[in-house]
């Protein structure tokens, strides 16, 4: 399937501004599945400084920075990605259980260097007792690790209500535990942070999820939004991908565009600008397919 | 030469504890032969001696402002730094050896760095386990493979040493990111050879300076491009940080800007200052600021300290940063155990210098054995916790339950904790209470890149603890610190320190500087407090004395005079409400009846906006943020007021007397201090800006004053007590008597303070000044035109020159109002005001602070 995918930020400030520095990651990573044909930026006043380079993670990034007086920026991303429809088959899903790939990973020394790196915990995504608990229920003795990952999705996805905002992005993964409430992002900290749990490594990802408008109705503009879900790296299977926010293996209608330890790692468009004053900030995102392939 | 009897004599209180290793002696009797030169030389200053001179040291590092703050301290206050009049010997064979393994440390780290911002071939070869290197938060991801043109990437290294009982010198910790102590060590060399060079006779001791040589030049050599002269400036957090008056000496030593956050921006991919003539260019930052607060764009998104894009900066290899972004990976103490076999890959080599011993939780093993010995190690984080929360635990001082809680808690992060081997200090002497006591020191040696490698600096900051026990030292929690000797044996006669400290003001003497914005506004800000601090000071010592004139006890008319005038004191320093109370009548009568509660709240509560210890604290304040901008001498002055305050206060009581004491006191140092000023501070723009907020001041206070004095005409007695108030009050009634020789009236004492052209305190002068400096502001744009503020100091001027003074002494003749006066008065001081706001809008731009925009929630 084709996408064209239109994600637009406006600021607009309490006053005139006339410096602002921004990083964005808006641009589709090129993945297994995944080939992104095109990426335009479009910023609004142009900016006097643009740079762009790989993060740590191979994430695009890019660094901008308006000179000028301004009191409204304006930062559309345009991409257009082809996601290729794959369907996890019986025989492929690995049946090694989680504490073997725990331990595997352990005494591994320089094989899964890589993946070992999203193994310990951070700042946002501790494991707390109530999260260790938590995901124990999921992570028994002996089960596999890609079913009781699946389990662990399945749980996030009954036990929490999707309540928008309840929490922002600097809401602790406590609060989300206690109160079994949240958006994709804090439902995608919680999955990782029960993997980190039990020492299993897990990342988070960014991206696009396409809606469909309800059968007949004409599909509205702006209705989309960003989306956040978790990967588990399964040897034998790679990264796999786990949306807990709608229970599903992320399929074709789920664009990346990258990933990190956590959505600090990731985020979309931060900035910072010389003022006093406060800002309002407006996002509209647009998934469309373009033509199925 | 005093025999061996009187050293002993000196001697007498200094048992060391035996388990300790003692740095005097040679062996169990033979004391060593330069301790023996330096007690000789003590002990012929003889006892009394020496405590007058320790004395001498104390007033002189106080004088010279050295101090250390604390942080959290409620009171704000900081700590006089405080020296023992013994320093730490250290002779000329063992620094070969303590220099070597320094050296060695110094560049394994640069290796070390360059090679986990890089390659990485240390984790992909299994000798660094990756966790510790991708579990300490100095690890700065955005660093990683960021291409820096130096050679040398650690610029600066310090490492914390302590001597064993074997006599041999452990590594205690690393410091790597911006460490601290180097100022403080020239300045105890600084008091110990100006108070006692006595003490130096006889032995060779190394000189400090050629390390700062080395350090300016190691500055020099990381500036993009290979750039000549470049412009390097020291990243200070600013004047709350522990430290700052290191960043602000070793600026005024260095010749550097010192700067803070907000005085810098990056645009076009350079780092500019803001001066208060435009942007300049920034080479090379010094930066005494933790990495992850200096770029909110990139690392701690709401620091108010760095700045946004900074990191960026560095990517384009448009700045070189000292030590570099990242380095904090460094101060890793989990490191410790890995050094050998680091040491083995680099070099080929034994690591020279041992490090304390140390066990890395992150492995299975030596965390089982660090939970087994709990109870004899000290468990450490492996990174440096928030100021004020300590990082190091000595597991002896814990109860059982608080052993349960720390081996969970390593339980469940076992990379970020290690356990140490408690080591036992040497003693060594020190003079305390008179007395020569066994104490503990603690040794931070500093190296600076040279070349191809590192120079150590020959001497250090010794710390001296006296809890026997006590493995954490640090001046957070108190100590004494020690000149450090480093013993030459090279036959050079001692050449004593000599320096002169480059302050600010002096230094355009070699180049041209040109002032930050944010050390403008806090001139301008001294000068304001200067002037409001002396003139609310004289206006309520006048009115005081009104008070105290009359008995206490008023009648009839001077009732009148009396409330006109305590009407004022609360108006001109905007204590409202004070005496300007809407109280019922009955209260209000017996608070103007007695006063003096409220003289003394307005006097010593600095908690009131507006009283005159208020007043001296922004002062102190706004001379501190500049302190690399005054001499020695201004320093003293501010001592003094300082302490001649905290004695008053202490003693604050109603006496009336007392309290006028207090006032005329701190009147005499404020003159003291206004005066070094003039000399000594050079007449350029930061003259110019100190003295504009001066000129202001006065000349909104006079405005004020007459406003809120003059609003209607009184009968003859209390208009004459008026005009001599007033006339007191701006200490112009002897200028007064002298020009008209004439009974005092409202038109001539106008003429004086508003229009006479050759009077310092009159308006009309001030404001000629203000209208100068304001001309002599640096402008953009077209030179030809007035700027805003010319235009409206041109008008209060213009004001001035069209009035007289007949004309404003017109009272209504219904009202009696003196609403001619009034409005003029009124109009004047709104220009004032405005050229102030203006003056404050055009040149101090750093006053936008950085703002994190919103980010998007997800859903």
């Amino acid at each position: 399937m084709q996408y064209s995918i239109t994600h637009n930020t406006t600021y607009k400030y309490n006053e005139i501004v006339n410096l602002c520095h921004n990083i964005a990651i808006l641009s589709p990573r090129n993945t297994d599945t995944q080939t992104c044909h095109s990426f335009n930026i479009i910023i609004s006043p142009v900016p006097q400084i643009m740079e762009s380079y790989e993060d740590f993670y191979g994430n695009k990034v890019s660094y901008f920075v308006v000179e000028q007086e301004h009191a409204q920026l304006s930062v559309t991303a345009l991409s257009v990605v082809e996601k290729k429809a794959v369907k996890i088959t019986e025989e492929a899903i690995s049946k090694e259980s989680w504490e073997s790939v725990r331990d595997t990973l352990i005494a591994s020394s320089g094989d899964f260097l890589y993946e070992k790196q999203f193994t310990t915990a951070t700042e946002i995504t501790v494991p707390s007792e109530a999260i260790k608990e938590y995901a124990a229920l999921s992570f028994t003795p002996g089960r596999p690790m890609f079913e009781a990952v699946h389990d662990q999705m399945k749980r996030i996805y009954k036990d929490f209500a999707f309540t928008p905002d309840f929490t922002t992005v600097s809401t602790p993964l406590s609060v989300v535990m206690e109160e079994r409430k949240g958006v994709c992002q804090d439902f995608a900290h919680l999955g990782i942070a029960c993997l980190h749990s039990v020492g299993l490594p897990a990342r988070y990802i960014s991206g696009y999820l396409e809606t469909l408008p309800p059968p007949g109705k004409p599909k509205l503009t702006g209705v989309d939004a960003s989306h956040a879900w978790f990967s588990a790296f399964i040897p034998g299977m790679g990264w796999v991908d786990f949306d807990p926010t709608n229970n599903q293996l992320p399929g074709e209608q789920y664009i990346t565009i990258g990933w990190g330890r956590n959505y600090f790692d990731i985020i979309p468009l931060r900035g910072i600008i010389m003022s006093n004053n406060g800002h309002e900030l407006k996002v509209s995102v647009d998934v469309r397919r373009l033509s199925a392939s | 030469m005093p025999d061996n009897t009187s050293i002993n004599t000196l001697l007498q209180q200094y048992i060391p504890p035996d388990r300790s290793h003692n740095e005097i002696y040679w062996d169990d009797k033979n004391i060593r032969p330069d301790w023996k030169l330096f007690f000789s030389s003590l002990s012929s200053l003889g006892e009394n001696e020496i405590k007058a001179r320790s004395q001498v040291i104390l007033r002189l590092l106080k004088e010279n402002g050295v101090a250390y703050n604390v942080y959290n301290d409620p009171s704000g206050e900081s700590r006089p730094w405080e020296l023992d009049t013994i320093p730490q010997l250290i002779t000329a064979s063992e620094w070969k050896k303590i220099n070597a393994g320094l050296i060695q440390r110094a560049e394994l780290f640069n290796l070390l760095l360059k090679d986990i911002y890089g390659p990485q071939t240390l984790i992909k070869e299994g000798i660094l386990p990756q966790e510790l290197i991708y579990m300490h938060p100095g690890f700065i991801r955005s660093c990683v493979n960021i291409e820096l043109p130096a050679r040398q990437h650690l610029v600066m290294y310090a490492a914390d040493m302590a001597r064993g009982t074997d006599g041999r010198l452990w590594v205690i910790s690393d410091r790597s990111q911006a460490p601290s102590g180097y100022g403080y060590a020239l300045e105890n060399r600084f008091a110990m050879s100006s108070v006692l060079p006595e003490l130096f006779a006889g032995l060779q001791v190394n000189r400090l300076a050629p390390f700062f040589d080395s350090l300016q030049l190691a500055l020099t050599n990381i500036a993009p491009r290979k750039k000549e002269d470049p412009r390097v400036v020291i990243l200070t957090p600013g004047p709350d940080n522990e430290t700052y008056f290191e960043h602000a000496y070793l600026a005024a030593y260095l010749g550097l800007t010192l700067v803070q956050g907000n005085d810098l921006m990056v645009k076009d991919n350079f780092v500019w200052l803001k001066t208060i003539e435009g942007l300049e260019k920034v080479d090379v930052i010094l930066r005494r600021l933790d990495d992850i607060y200096c770029d909110p764009l990139e690392l701690k998104s709401d620091s108010l300290l760095g700045v946004a894009g900074l990191l960026q900066v560095v990517r384009k290899g448009n700045v070189a940063i000292a030590n570099p972004l990242g380095s904090s990976i460094i101060e890793n103490a989990g490191l410790v155990p890995f050094l050998p076999s680091i040491a083995r890959h680099f070099f080929g080599e034994d690591l020279l210098t041992p490090s304390i011993a140390t066990w890395w939780c992150g492995q299975p093993k030596e965390m089982k054995y660090v939970i087994d010995n709990i109870k004899h190690l000290v468990v450490r984080r492996i990174y440096r916790n928030v100021a004020g929360t300590r990082s190091a635990i000595d597991g002896a001082s814990l109860t059982v339950e608080k052993i349960k809680e720390l081996t969970l808690e390593i339980k469940a992060n076992p990379y970020l904790y290690v356990g140490q081997e408690k080591i036992h200090f040497s003693s060594t002497p020190s003079f305390v209470d008179g007395k020569i006591h066994a104490g503990h020191s603690l040794l931070r040696s500093f190296l600076v890149s040279s070349k191809d490698s590192f120079v150590a600096m020959p001497g250090g900051l010794t710390r001296t603890s006296y809890q026997a026990n006590d493995f954490i030292i640090s001046n957070q929690s108190g100590d004494i610190s020690k000149d450090t000797w480093v013993l030459s044996d090279e036959e050079n006669p001692l050449q004593p320190v000599k320096f002169q400290l480059v302050t600010d003001s002096m230094q355009t003497l070699q180049t041209k500087r040109s002032l930050p914005s944010h050390t403008a506004e806090n001139l301008f800000w001294v000068g304001r407090n200067t002037e409001r601090v002396i003139n609310n000071s004289r206006l309520q010592r006048t009115v005081m004395q009104y008070i105290l004139q009359n008995n206490n006890s008023f009648k009839g008319e001077n009732i009148a005079t009396r409330d006109i005038l305590l009407q004022a004191v609360t108006s001109c320093t905007y204590t409202y409400p004070g005496f300007a109370t809407v109280d019922e009548t009955e209260k209000k009568a017996d608070l103007f009846a007695n006063p003096w509660a409220e003289f003394s709240d307005i006097l010593y509560n600095d908690l009131r906006n507006g009283s005159l210890a208020n007043n001296l604290s922004m002062l102190k304040r706004s001379v501190y943020s500049v302190r690399n901008f005054w001499s020695l001498d201004t320093w003293r002055v501010l001592r003094q007021i300082d302490e001649g305050w905290d004695i008053a206060k202490k003693t604050a009581s109603t006496d009336h007397l007392g309290m006028i004491g207090t006032i005329e006191t701190l009147n005499i140092y404020m003159f003291a201090f206004l005066g070094m000023n003039r000399e000594s501070v050079r007449r350029e723009q930061g003259w110019n800006i100190l003295d504009l907020g001066r000129k202001l001041e006065q000349a909104i206070y006079i405005v004020s004053l007459l406003r809120n004095i003059f609003q209607q005409k009184q009968n003859e007695q209390v208009e004459y007590e008026l005009l001599d108030a007033v006339l007191i009050a701006t200490q112009s009634r002897i200028t007064y008597r002298y020009t008209y020789r004439d009974h005092l009236q409202l038109p001539l004492m106008l003429e004086l303070l508003m229009l006479d052209m050759n009077y310092p305190q009159s308006l009309t002068y001030l404001v000629h000044k203000i209208k100068r400096y304001v001309s002599l502001l640096p402008k953009s744009g077209n030179i030809g035109l007035l700027s805003e503020q010319e235009r409206a100091i041109l008008e209060a001027d213009t004001m001035l020159k069209q009035t007289n003074s007949l004309q404003l002494s017109q009272a209504d003749e219904t009202s009696g109002e003196y609403a001619e006066l009034q409005i003029f008065l009124d109009d004047l001081y709104g220009l004032l005001t405005h050229t102030s706001m203006l003056v404050s809008k055009t040149y101090f731009k750093h006053t936008l602070s950085q703002k994190q925009l919103f980010t998007a929630n997800f859903s």
